[in-house]
């Protein structure tokens, strides 16, 4: 269909390329800067020239930069990052089959989600900070009362990476991960489904053996979008985290106290991470469709 | 329900939909729809050093907008407006350049590419650099705009200035730039789907028709794409007018946003005071998404 209409290169396509081609070195260019900068020689600083190539500050990465535990960090964004993960894929999932069929409140639920998804981050944030804040003095109050002493003085926010950090996050992903399944459900071919259930499939088995194969790469699709956006999710985390911190995070205040290189390294590691989940997911996708296709 | 995805035939089988539907919107009950009404109550809410005071007062508002009836004696707005101006300026400015790019790309792209393997290929080398965090693509920009930076370096070698321009980081400009530099994709995506959905035989027929490529562009392309500039306009906008971490970075933490304003209240447990910060910020992006939204059906499209 794309050939319907094939002529000599149509006006203005070489001025369009050549635009296109810059906005790719627009993005790219940076980003290679800092990678290539992360290997500057012990004595080379923020910019070029380069003094030297070593794995210095890489080394100065490990050994922690100030304050900031960094693999910590690195540590919690990861594991934070997987359960959002999960959750996006299987409550949009669910969601999405939910909304196939006749849902009463469908619309209001669309309308909240859609809401979610164009409402600034930081006063979603703010509010999961206020609420989470307000359930602390609750919480405490409840304990003064029931005289829970002991237990009163370890508490000390409900605030938390897997409480409100966590919902902060979904709240950003699920949105995404349900219009992704309706773009893939609004090309979902019903005929498979009712072939299944003429041939006398119970609703489950139908889901299992027809629909969940069919529709498993775009779920994998939507779980590794949900973890690279809690991955590099900043702004709804903000105010909706307690004491510890998620890598980007850091990175943030990173940004004004590091003036050395190894913010480069950080840089180039946490985008490798990123790499390597895109690898994975693409691997397993893969893997997916040649089983598939194997066992027709 | 009217424009829902579409509803499978025999529907009633199986779980009831509002089980499978539950979990989803619990998230959006507790993580959303909740903390927003809170936020609006708690606008209203006094509050001392210590803790918040649950009784009815407009302070936060009024005190938000203190002395901004007239000029100060340097000639400026009150700090309140001068930063929603600020803001909106950004929001403006950032708007207008990742719409034009935006679309010339998306152009570039749905009609220029014709085989699907090359637009999923050039999709895929636009999509690649958002794996990385946006923080670290803000602070790429340091080698390349900063005082010794490369930009600096190669003007200077040239003879072109003699000292190194301050303005390109840490500035307005810098801050500019992140933005197209990180959202301009948000533009291209959308508008590149709408433009996938134009029957390309009303463009043989306007050609037909006499119509030059500009009119063409203009008169065919451009109200058919309408959806696809709504959506990515409607992001762009909100992303920015909310936004401190970019206006953080990239200025140096030295402009303001309000955003930013609403972060400071809060580290200073002035809850009620971002708030209301919080819910003028939002009325106002509603009523610029409203005003957006009027003319398509998001839903209908998608």
């Amino acid at each position: 269909m794309a050939a319907t209409y094939r002529e000599p290169r149509a006006p203005g396509f070489w001025p369009l390329a050549l635009l296109f081609g810059a906005f790719v070195l627009f993005l790219y260019g940076p980003m290679l800067t800092i990678f290539v900068l992360s290997f500057q020689g012990p004595e080379g600083g923020l910019t070029f020239p380069m003094r030297g190539w070593s794995l210095h500050w890489y080394r100065q990465l490990a050994n922690g930069l100030g304050v900031v535990d960094i693999g910590a960090a690195f540590q919690r964004s990861l594991a934070l990052g997987a359960v959002v993960m999960g959750l996006t894929v299987l409550l949009s999932l669910l969601a999405s089959l939910a909304f196939r069929k006749r849902l009463r409140g469908g619309n209001l639920l669309f309308y909240v989600t859609i809401a979610s998804l164009i409402m600034p981050s930081i006063v979603v944030s703010l509010g999961i900070g206020l609420q989470f804040r307000l359930l602390d003095s609750g919480i405490k109050q409840l304990a003064a009362a029931w005289g829970l002493h002991d237990w009163l003085e370890t508490f000390t926010t409900s605030l938390g990476l897997f409480s409100s950090a966590l919902g902060a996050h979904l709240s950003w992903t699920l949105p995404f991960g349900l219009l992704i399944m309706f773009a893939v459900f609004n090309r979902f071919n019903p005929a498979y489904e009712e072939a299944a259930r003429d041939l006398g499939a119970s609703p489950w088995q139908t889901f299992r053996h027809v629909v969940l194969p069919l529709i498993a790469p775009s779920a994998i699709g939507v779980g590794m979008f949900g973890f690279t956006l809690s991955w590099d999710e900043i702004a709804r985390t903000s105010q909706a985290i307690g004491d510890v911190n998620t890598l980007p995070l850091e990175l943030q205040g990173l940004t004004t106290t590091v003036t050395t290189p190894a913010i480069y390294a950080l840089g180039t590691v946490t985008t490798v991470v990123s790499f390597a989940v895109m690898a994975l997911a693409i691997g397993a996708t893969r893997a997916l469709k040649r089983r598939q296709g194997g066992s027709r | 329900m009217s424009t829902a995805a579409p509803v499978s035939p025999r529907s009633d089988q199986g779980v009831h939909p509002w089980w499978q539907a539950l979990p989803f919107a619990a998230v959006f009950l507790v993580f959303f729809v909740i903390p927003l009404g809170l936020v609006l109550m708690v606008s209203f809410w006094d509050f001392n050093e210590y803790e918040l005071l649950p009784a009815f007062t407009w302070r936060n508002y009024v005190s938000m907008w203190e002395g901004c009836g007239r000029l100060n004696e340097y000639g400026d707005f009150c700090v309140t407006l001068s930063t929603y101006l600020s803001t909106l300026k950004f929001a403006l400015l950032s708007w207008a350049l990742t719409l034009l790019l935006g679309f010339a790309l998306a152009y570039f792209l749905a009609f220029h590419v014709h085989s699907v393997g090359m637009q999923t290929l050039l999709f895929v080398l636009c999509t690649v650099p958002f794996w990385t965090s946006n923080v670290i693509r803000m602070i790429a920009w340091v080698p390349l705009l900063g005082r010794n930076g490369l930009l600096n370096q190669g003007l200077a070698a040239a003879g072109l200035t003699r000292q190194p321009l301050e303005w390109l980081l840490f500035s307005d400009f810098s801050v500019l730039l992140a933005y197209v530099h990180l959202y301009t994709m948000f533009m291209i995506v959308p508008i590149f789907n709408s433009m996938m959905r134009i029957d390309r035989s009303l463009l043989e027929a306007a050609r037909d028709a006499g119509a030059s490529a500009w009119q063409t562009l203009w008169n065919v392309i451009v109200p058919l794409s309408r959806t696809g500039i709504l959506i990515g306009s409607i992001f762009i906008i909100t992303i920015v007018m909310g936004d401190f971490v970019t206006v953080g970075v990239m200025g140096g933490q030295q402009i303001a946003s309000i955003g930013k304003m609403i972060q400071v209240q809060t580290s200073y447990l002035q809850f009620p005071l971002a708030a209301a910060n919080a819910v003028v910020l939002l009325l106002t992006v509603l009523m610029i998404v409203w005003g957006l939204t009027r003319v398509v059906d998001i839903r209908k499209e998608l």
